[in-house]
Formats: structure tokens, sequence, C-alpha cells
């Protein structure tokens, strides 16, 4: 049985008893018109709902664990499987093959051992998803049961179901801290394992990035695990070019969309920036690789600088500093827009012009909250990975040319995962310390720089 | 009284205006000049962004018209006199295609071609022309009562020859071609309804588009439901103490966190539970629901903080219950905040690529997936794929392929834009 299939009989199960209690609240209205019930019969239908629902649910998720163990065991008991190879590849295909013709996946098995296999299969699947739907509807009636006979006019259904929606609100919220550390597990328990390997002065000062993926794991050469060439293209494409681009633009962006332009204008060209920050990263990359690459390669030849890549540091990074743009912009319109006005009439009671009161007073005042927000354009562009996995150069390059090929720490991540090597590997493993070494930064970044702009507001409140 | 004291006005001084001096009027004149100056900069920057908009979109339009079209070679195929037989139930069933290539359809189909566009045509014909054959027949289960006419996909070679590039004598074989009326670039409307392929004449975004649409399933059940819950608790209900200090960072910071993050996560822990569920859509929609959970959660705790504390206290002076008053009243007023949030969080997901490629949704996938467990890619995917070949003729299909994934990101967006100014109140 699809677990698809375990929800909707859930579903269905749960309305039966919502109906049934609802039915029973209502009986107690009409015994006496005089009878007060403690809740509505909404609540008595959603108390036997939630007592049938929830158990068949938990048993759901049981039986979609176990049963296909059941199903196994009970078809490698047939006479049929003594037949099969002891070990091996080919032990695991045939089974495969075997469950699939008999699911319906497939039509016919390919190979002729498989055979015998099909019709045990057929049986126990058929066995076991009876059983399952019994057992089922068992649960079902039994919770129900329970949760019906409990039913009275002076029971409180509404306390009892809003303790459950409590419960739920509270796990819902959970989420998030769960993944948090799902993250942060998953990440230190690979790159604890992969410092068993390298160690981690080596990777983190190291200046030679190379994994040799094909070397056994006992025979590599930690030398070649240094990070810092990473780290530099990272830092050289996505804070220091990329931001060259995007300070500047977004900067003067903000200031003239929110102290010179006209309202009508402002309202057609705000929504226009934004448009840039919602293309997809995919298509930046390719518009990096194939469009502005050969464009800066060419530009670069003629000006007669010669081993210009067409992997440059350069395309990547403009075209990122592009997409950083409006983030940019809308930080530092944040920031400009939380200056107290007086401030800014003050100076232009003063005489001072337009731009002088933007340059002398707006800046410096909102400077904190238009740093954070760099910091948060940072943290954001040196996580960004398709424009660079795109345009970038899988070769680490220890170099301060833009115009040369340089990699940067989610070029490698996405190399090193994408191949199909063991998990094992360290050269695996390496990818995730770099996954790690990220998020840390990228929550550092995160975390200054929101404190940075909490006491900006505060100041000026 | 003493009038007062002017400072002395020097020659070439308006005596009605004592200050404006030569020196302050030259000052003067370059503060305007820079207060003008940096306005134009500030012109100039906003015209740059726009401009490489303009230039990244016309870009991505030109090229991609192109995408949307395809080489096409005229066979006319016989069926009576060739032995393909078939009647419509035959034709229209699932496996029709298999059918008809044991009844050695595609022998008759390069039988054809050989006879009508010579022996150096047929060749340039794609391997798996048939298929579209095939497909029309099932359509169209008459066809195989008569001759009909087949424009089928040329090679790529050939396509590239159309368009002036290539080897010459593929070029004059493309001309030979055209001037008989057998090869033209029609307008291609199967690109949407074809999955990958090895030939960019043959490939379609559909299967791509649709593990994009079941992706994007599984992450709005998943996203959607939590995200709105924990805002409501967080929002509603959270007591102000250290656990809730703690998911509240925790939410901030996952929003900021970047997206490739949460495909190491994806393959840390679901392919390590689900092994035999690589670059399947659940496993894509799962990591893509926590990565836009976030997004939803944020965007709704300002909608529940837009709702006025007046009709929380109006519902509760009534008899209302904690419970009821959120899901009764501010709930209900909410929602349209809500769902502009989810929205432009799943636009967000729909975007994305780094996650789904660590946790393998990068498979070659020739038909469209057919499940939430059987192998898929997603449009971006295919993108990032296609942008990889290294045939001439993925470059423009890519395009068009773009331009597919920017409708959808404009509609969405268009959605929520929408939605917000038709529900949004004003308190």
């Amino acid at each position: 049985m699809s677990p698809i299939t375990l929800i909707l009989i859930a579903i269905g199960l749960g309305l039966i008893g919502w109906l049934a209690g609802r039915a029973k609240a209502w009986s107690f209205k009409s015994s006496g018109p005089e009878l007060r019930t403690s809740s509505r019969p909404v609540y008595h239908a959603w108390y036997v709902a939630l007592w049938v629902a929830i158990p068949v649910l938990a048993f759901a998720v049981l039986w979609t664990v176990i049963a296909p163990q059941l199903i196994m065991q009970s078809v490698l008991a047939t006479p049929a499987a003594q037949a099969l190879p002891p070990f091996g590849f080919e032990r695991e295909a045939f089974i495969n093959e075997a469950r699939a013709v008999a699911t319906g996946q497939a039509s016919a098995v390919f190979n002729a051992e498989a055979e015998g296999l099909v019709a045990p299969f057929r049986d126990a699947i058929g066995r076991y998803n009876l059983i399952g739907i019994v057992v089922t509807v068992l649960v079902a009636l039994v919770c129900g049961a329970f949760a019906f006979l409990r039913l009275r006019p002076d029971f409180s259904a509404r306390t009892k179901v809003e303790r459950t929606v409590m419960t739920v609100l509270l796990l819902a919220s959970l989420v998030a801290i769960l993944t948090t550390l799902g993250i942060f597990g998953s990440l230190v328990f690979e790159t604890v394992r992969f410092f068993s390997f390298v160690s981690p002065a080596e990777f983190l000062f190291g200046t030679k990035w190379g994994p040799d993926t094909i070397v056994a794991p006992e025979a590599i050469d930690p030398s070649r695990y240094g990070a810092v060439p990473l780290f530099w293209g990272t830092l050289f494409i996505g804070a220091i070019i990329a931001m060259i681009v995007a300070i500047p633009l977004g900067l003067m962006s903000a200031v003239y969309l929110t102290q010179y332009a006209d309202p009508r204008v402002r309202a057609w060209i705000k929504p226009l920036l934004e448009l840039l920050a919602g293309v997809p990263t995919v298509v930046y990359g390719y518009f990096a690789a194939l469009t502005l690459a050969p464009i800066i390669r060419n530009a670069a030849v003629a000006v007669g600088i010669t081993g210009a890549s067409t992997e440059s540091a350069l395309a990547a990074g403009i075209v990122m500093g592009v997409m950083i743009i409006p983030f940019v912009s809308s930080m530092a319109d944040d920031a400009m827009a939380a200056v107290p006005g007086a401030m800014r009439d003050g100076s232009l009671a003063m005489g001072a012009t337009k731009s002088e009161t933007i340059r002398r007073v707006l800046f410096p005042a909102a400077l904190p909250g238009i740093v954070a927000g760099i910091m948060l354009a940072v943290s954001r562009a040196i996580g960004e990975t398709m424009i660079v996995v795109m345009a970038a150069s899988p070769a680490a390059n220890l170099t301060a040319n833009p115009l040369e090929p340089m990699s940067t720490v989610t070029v490698q991540i996405v190399k090193l995962l994408t191949g199909e090597q063991s998990t094992d590997h360290p050269a695996t493993l390496s990818a995730f310390a770099l996954g790690f070494v990220l998020f840390m930064v990228t929550l550092g970044l995160n975390f200054v720089a929101l404190r940075v702009v909490k006491r900006f507001r505060e100041a000026y409140e | 009284m003493n009038a007062p004291v002017l400072p002395a006005a020097d020659a070439s001084g308006d005596f009605a205006r004592p200050t404006r001096t030569a020196v302050f009027e030259q000052r003067l004149a370059k503060r305007y000049r820079s207060e003008r100056n940096f306005r134009l900069i500030g012109l100039a920057a906003v015209a740059f962004s726009v401009a490489v908009l303009v230039f990244l979109l016309g870009n991505m339009l030109i090229n991609g018209i192109g995408g949307f079209q395809r080489a096409e070679l005229t066979v006319t195929i016989d069926f009576p006199e060739s032995g393909v037989t078939g009647d419509s139930q035959s034709l229209s069933a699932s496996n029709s295609a298999q059918t008809l290539e044991m009844q050695g359809l595609p022998a008759v189909v390069a039988f054809y071609a050989e006879a009508q566009l010579g022996a150096a045509g047929a060749a340039e014909l794609s391997d798996d022309g048939w298929r579209d054959v095939a497909a029309a027949l099932a359509n169209d289960p008459t066809l195989i009562e008569r001759k009909a006419n087949f424009d089928l996909p040329a090679s790529s070679a050939l396509a590239a020859a159309l368009q002036g590039e290539g080897p010459p004598a593929m070029q004059q074989l493309a001309q030979r071609l055209v001037a008989d009326g057998k090869l033209a670039r029609n307008w291609d409307g199967g690109f949407l309804t074809r999955s990958d392929a090895t030939n960019p004449q043959a490939v379609g975004v559909w299967g791509a588009l649709k593990g994009t649409m079941l992706t994007m399933l599984v992450t709005l059940v998943l996203a959607f439901p939590i995200g709105v819950l924990s805002a409501l608790y967080l929002e509603e209900y959270a007591p102000r103490n250290r656990w809730t200090d703690i998911i509240e960072v925790s939410i901030s910071n996952l929003a900021a966190v970047p997206s490739i993050i949460f495909g190491l996560l994806g393959l840390a822990v679901f392919l390590a539970i689900f092994p035999n569920l690589r670059s399947a859509p659940l496993i894509g929609g799962m990591t893509l629901a926590l990565m836009t959970m976030p997004v939803i959660v944020i965007s709704g705790r300002n909608a529940i903080k837009a709702v006025p504390p007046s009709i929380r206290d109006g519902a509760l002076a009534i008899g209302a219950s904690p419970v009821q008053v959120v899901f009764h009243h501010v709930l209900p007023l909410a929602m349209p905040g809500m769902l502009t949030g989810t929205i432009i969080g799943m636009a967000r997901a729909l975007g994305e690529t780094a996650p789904l490629l660590l946790i393998g949704m990068r498979a070659f996938v020739a038909t469209p997936p057919d499940g939430f467990t059987s192998p898929a890619t997603v449009l971006p995917m295919q993108i990032f794929l296609w942008s990889d070949e290294i045939d001439r003729g993925f470059v423009e299909r890519t395009s068009a392929a773009i331009i597919v994934l920017l409708v959808f990101l404009l509609a969405m967006n268009g959605l929520a834009i929408y939605l917000r100014n038709k529900f949004e109140k004003r308190w």
C-alpha cells in the first residue's frame, strides 16, 4: 500500500468518526431543550475524528516502515527464493525485478530466474496489504469507540481539541529548530570525519587545492586539501568584484529613487529593479557563461592581455553584483528611511543642497544600517552557487588577476558531490567541511548584521 | 534705531543682495553643478540596472524564439502499403510505441525517408523520428488507413547547416532539401509536450515541467501548513522565554542560510534515510520545503501583526477561546498576506537549482516522471543541464526553456501582487 492510500484511508476513517461524533452530540440537544452541552457539537465531532485519525496515521507510518521487510521475509522463506544466488548484485537485481512485476511497475521480467519470485511476491504483497487494512480499521474502530463512548453532554471536548491544536502548533514551530540542528549536526558530523583524514590546520591554511578523488582514502595527500585558494576565490568574486558593482549602483539607485525620482516613475522603476532579484540564478549563470564571459575575454585579448580566460572571476563577479543590486538598494532604502526626517529637514533649512544633505547628513546617519545591509549582501553573494558553478572555473587558483579562472567554495561543493564517488572518501567529506565553513561564515555575518540593524533602529527611536 | 551695518559690497556685487559676491556666485554654481552631477549619477545607476534587465530579457527572448522552432524533414508514409497495422484501441494504448516498434515502424520510416529524401537526406533524419510518427498515430489512429505527411526532426548537424553553419557539404544538402520543400524550420509546439533527448531538435520541457510541478506540490503541502502554524504560534501564543527566542533566531537564520546548505542537509539526512529515492520529486520537495518554510513564517508573522488587536479583543469579549479567536478571526484576516508570502517563497523555490543539484535531480530523464518517487528533473535544472551541452542546437533551446521558466515566475509574482492589491485591508 502506498503512503498516499494510507493517508486517504486515515482521512476517510476520520471523517466517519467526525460524522459519528457530531451525530451523537446533536442527539444530546434533541434529548432535552434545556440541556446545555459543555462544547458545541463540532468539537465533539473533532474530538472523535482526531482520536481516529492520529492513531491511524501513526500506524500508517509504522506500517510503511515494517511492511516491506515482512514481505521480504515471507518471500525469502518460499522455495522459489532458495534458488537465488546467495549474495551480491544479481540477487538484488532479481528481487527488484520480481517486485516491480508484482506491483505492476513492469510488464515482464527480464531475467528468467526472477520469474519464479513473481508469484510469491504477489501473494505476500496481497496478504500484507490485507493485514494492513484490517489492522488499520481495527485501530480506527477501537480508538474511535473509546472516544465516542466518552462523549457526554458535560464532556469538555473543546478543551481537549484545543490542547491538541496547541500541541500541533508547537510541533510546527519546532521544525525550524530541528532543521537548524539537522544542518548543524550533519555538517559537524561529516566535518569531524573529514578531519580524521586531514588536519584542520592543513585544511584552513593550506594553499593547494586539488582533492584526489581516485586515490584510496588511506593514501590521500593531505597537502592537496588546503582551502585557502577557495576562500580567496569566494571572497574575490563575492565580496570584492560583486560588491564593487553592487554597492555604488545599489546605493545610488536607492538615493535616486527615494530622494529625486517622481513618485510615478518610482512606482514603475522599483518593481523593475525587484524583477532583477527575482530572476533565477541559473538564468544569471547562463548569461554570465554564454554572453558576458566571451565579451570580457575578447575585450581583454583585444587590448593585448594574454591568458584571459572564459572562466574568469570577472564575469561571474559582475553578474553576481548585478543580481545583488536590488538587495543593496532595498537595504539602503530602509536604512535611509529610518533616519529621522528632522535631521534631513534641518540640513535643508540651513541651505544645503539635496546632494549635500544626502552625502553629509543622510549617509553618515544611515551608515550602520547601510553597512549591515552590505554585510547581508556579502553573505548572500558568497553563498551563491549557480552563477559561479556555470561561469567560474572548477580549478582552484590563488591569484589576484580577475581575468584568470578562479574557483569558489560552492563550486567545489557541487563538483565534489555530484559525481559517483563513495560517501566515505575524504574528497566527498571535504565538501561538507567546506559547507560547514560557509555556514558558519554566513551565520556570523547575518548575526552581526542583524544586531547592527537592531541597535541602529533603537538609536533613532 | 540704527540701520543694520551692511558689509561692503565689492565692485561686481548687487547692492540690494550684499552677500552674493562673485566668489559666492562661483561657489554656488559649483554646488549646483555637483548637485546636478549627483542626481545624474543616481539616474545613471537606475538606468544601468534597468538596461541590464532589458538586455538580459531581450537576449533570452531573441535567442528563445529560435528555440521554439526546429528543423523538420517532411516524410510521406503510406501506411496501407507499409504493412504497419493497428486499430484505434491498440494505437491509443499506453504501450503503442513498443507495439509499433515491434512491427518495424522505425524501418518503415527509414525506408520512406530514403525514397523521398535520398540516402544523404535520410541519414540526417533524427534516430528517434519514428517516435513522433508513433505519437501522431496515437493522437489520430485513422492515419494508419491512409497516406500521411509527417514533419520529423532533422539531425542537429542538418539543423545547424540550415542556419548556415557547419561543413559546406551539409549546407548544400540543406539547400537542396529546402528547394525540394522537404526541409524547413517550423514552429515547434512539441517543445512544450516532449521530454529531454540527446538531439536538440527532439527535446522538450514537459518532463522537466512535470517534475517541477510535482516537486512544488510537495513543497507547498509541507511548507505552507508548517509555516502558517508556526507563524501563528510564535505571534499569538508563544510565551516570551528562552525557547521562543531560540525558535525565532533559528527561523531568521534559516531564511539567510545559502540554499546550497539545504542541499547538503538533504544529501546527508533525507538521502541517508531514503537511499533509493535519489532524484525523486519527494526528496526535492522536502528539501525545498525546509528552505521555503522560514520565508512563509516571516511573511506570515507580518500579516498576523497587521491584524489590529481590537479584532482579538472583540472576539475574546464575547467569549471566544484563544484558539477560536485565532482560527475564526485572526487567521482568515491574515490569510491574504500569508498567501502572498507563500507565493513569493514558492517562486523562489521554483527558480532554485543548487540544493537539487546536490540531491541528484540532475538525471537525464527522457520520460516525464509518473509519481513522487520516480526519477525527475526540474525546469531550472534542465536549463543548467542543457547549458552544459556542447551541441550548438541546445543554446536556443536553453533560452526557450528560460522563457518558459520566466513566464511561470512572472505569473506567480503577478498573482501575488494581484492578491495583495485585492485583499489587502488597511485598518
